[in-house]
């Protein structure tokens, strides 16, 4: 048994997030020392602005690094052991599409739609709730052409077509809206984890925390699937049920990350397969966890890079996450050339 | 005689048609029941309708004396447990790991492991001879290690009943014989039923208990001595160059 060996790496992780969160705080275009990081961290620093920085744009946009790792990276894990297939994951499979597909219909419709009903559609609770459905609908969707599907690759090409048939959607409705709208819809679709609210944090935590434990609630049944759905049927899982779950769950992370931080791509996809080469094991009890870590851990990195440490310079997220995770996916497809899920 | 493990009552079997009509199994503990049949006479639709994957046309299939649509999922993985020929999706699983999923009937909300359970384990492990597997990953094993593994994941499951689908398929010759000792030896050492459907008429004839066999006719159940003495092989193939030969009880081959 290799528990020892977990034991140090899952040490290991979590000063690793621990380090990477201080870091996310401390670094940025105004310089502050880390000891007057903490001091305003528990109290006061020495400067009023420093104080401002820290509590309500840092802080926030480091937990929301922290969710949006913890969100995506799990609903790639679940994702990944329900279809079968080791290159599933919430953005490959058109979820964040669908996501966006919501968004694009609350931001850019808003206009159509009557007063109150419009007023409320642009809220956070508005978009929410149109990106979730989204991102559940491609999901369903996805999910029933795959059980017409004997071979678990042609998924992906489903998961890429109904991504390219919501963004010609997307595209159709940006044709038809104000340059302001266009605007507001672009910045959102680039990804970001600052200009969040103490607010919307607060939100996105407690859908984050939904998703999370709807998702601990599959575990045992997600280890039995390892073995397929057959088999896992005669260890007594209720298949449909757990099918059920795990949607839900992914829709909820999915879809609430994505209306908040923008659709973000290589995350859910790449970090599980991390936790799984650290760690060489496939129980989802230890690969949860560790998927966890990993996937904060990886956030709080893209974002640290982002904002270009020692300038004014902000990157947009998304495009660092693909920057990082397209080659670590291609050398993870290289390393195992026997791709193990 | 006993109770029945599993026994079957004027079951009907099949997907719109029927494929096999009248059957009445009885499964009872401690024998080595062998599947038998032509290609395509309805022995996986047999199997997967016994095992509730599928359901009957009519009639019903009772475990213990209670049909089987009255147990739950997790009620039903106490009573029997499979061995597919399907192909395990990509994972990391170690043998052992494999084999400990077996245990899931038993296992905790989130699949703790407990000293029974592992004791469990150990011992499917040391019966089925794969002890020194259990670090291997299950994709670098060969096929009758897996399918040994996969037996030991069955027997982990401590279910009266075990069914497996063509467990000799990919095997060769050596490896037929000692899969079927092993099972021969597991229904005499822990009294459990054991049933698998097999191509390989001659070993089943020599090794099983009971033959349940599949003719487009009818479906029979009996000992393979009474069987040949009822000429029932006669019935199996439609093929004059394929001849049962009741002094030798085997297959022989004529006019080829």
């Amino acid at each position: 048994m290799a528990t020892t060996r977990h034991t140090i790496l899952f040490w290991l992780l979590f000063s690793g997030t621990v380090l990477l969160f201080v870091a996310d705080i401390s670094l940025g275009s105004v310089t502050i020392p880390v000891r007057e990081v903490f001091k305003s961290l528990f109290g006061s620093s020495s400067k009023e602005t420093w104080d401002y920085i820290i509590v309500n744009y840092r802080l926030p946009k480091a937990i929301t690094a922290v969710l949006v790792g913890f969100g995506l990276s799990i609903s790639g894990l679940l994702m990944q052991t329900l279809f079968r297939n080791p290159l599933a994951g919430p953005y490959v499979l058109g979820l964040s599409s669908g996501s966006s597909l919501g968004v694009a219909l609350v931001i850019l419709g808003s206009a159509v739609m009557p007063g109150i009903v419009g007023h409320f559609m642009v809220s956070s609770y508005g978009i929410i709730l149109a990106s979730c459905l989204g991102s559940l609908l491609v999901l369903v969707a996805v999910l029933l052409v795959s059980k017409r599907l004997r071979d678990t690759s042609a998924i992906l090409i489903v998961g890429l077509m109904f991504g390219s048939f919501t963004n010609a959607f997307v595209g159709v409705l940006a044709y038809f809206s104000t340059a302001e709208q266009l605007q507001k819809f672009t910045f959102w679709s680039l990804g970001n984890l600052g200009n969040l609210s103490w607010t919307s944090v607060s939100i996105l935590s407690v859908s984050v925390l939904i998703g999370l434990l709807l998702s601990i609630a599959t575990i045992k049944p997600l280890d039995a699937l390892l073995l397929g759905e057959n088999y896992a049927k005669s260890l007594g899982i209720r298949y449909q049920r757990t099918q059920r779950i795990i949607i839900v769950a992914t829709s909820i992370l999915a879809g609430s990350i994505t209306a908040f931080a923008g659709p973000i791509a290589f995350i859910g996809l790449a970090v599980p397969h991390m936790a799984k080469l650290a760690f060489q094991t496939s129980n989802h009890r230890v690969l949860f966890v560790a998927t966890l870590f990993f996937g904060a851990m990886v956030m709080l990195f893209c974002d640290i890079v982002s904002q270009v440490p020692g300038t004014d310079l902000t990157l947009p997220i998304n495009a660092i996450t693909s920057i990082i995770g397209a080659p670590v996916v291609i050398w993870l497809l290289l390393r195992k050339q026997r791709f193990n899920a | 005689m006993n109770q029945p493990i599993l026994h079957t009552q004027d079951l009907q079997i099949g997907y719109k048609n029927a494929i096999a009509s009248n059957v009445n199994l009885s499964l009872q503990p401690g024998k080595l029941v062998a599947l038998i049949g032509a290609n395509g006479i309805g022995k996986s639709t047999l199997l997967r309708t016994l095992t509730k994957i599928q359901p009957p046309i009519s009639g019903d299939v009772y475990l213990g004396g209670k049909p089987i649509s009255d147990y739950s999922s997790a009620e039903r993985a106490r009573q029997f447990s499979i061995v597919l020929t399907e192909k395990l999706p990509p994972s990391n699983l170690t043998a052992w790991e494999l084999v400990a999923l077996g245990r899931q009937p038993y296992t905790d909300w989130i699949g703790k492991l407990s000293d029974v359970d592992r004791q469990q384990i150990t011992q499917a492990m040391a019966l089925t001879q794969v002890t020194d597997l259990a670090d291997k990953r299950h994709f670098t094993l060969s096929d009758g290690q897996l399918q040994k593994v996969s037996i030991a994941r069955a027997l982990a499951q401590d279910t009266p009943l075990i069914v497996l689908d063509e467990p000799t398929t990919h095997l060769d010759l050596v490896h037929k014989v000692s899969l079927l000792r092993l099972l021969k030896k597991l229904t005499l050492e822990t009294q459990k039923c054991v049933l698998f459907s097999t191509h390989d008429i001659d070993l089943a004839l020599e090794l099983s208990d009971e033959m349940i066999v599949m003719s487009p006719q009818k479906t029979i159940q009996a000992a393979p001595s009474q069987l040949i003495s009822d000429g029932v092989f006669d019935t199996i193939f439609k093929d004059e160059h394929i001849v049962f030969d009741v002094g030798k009880g085997k297959f022989i081959f004529r006019n080829l």
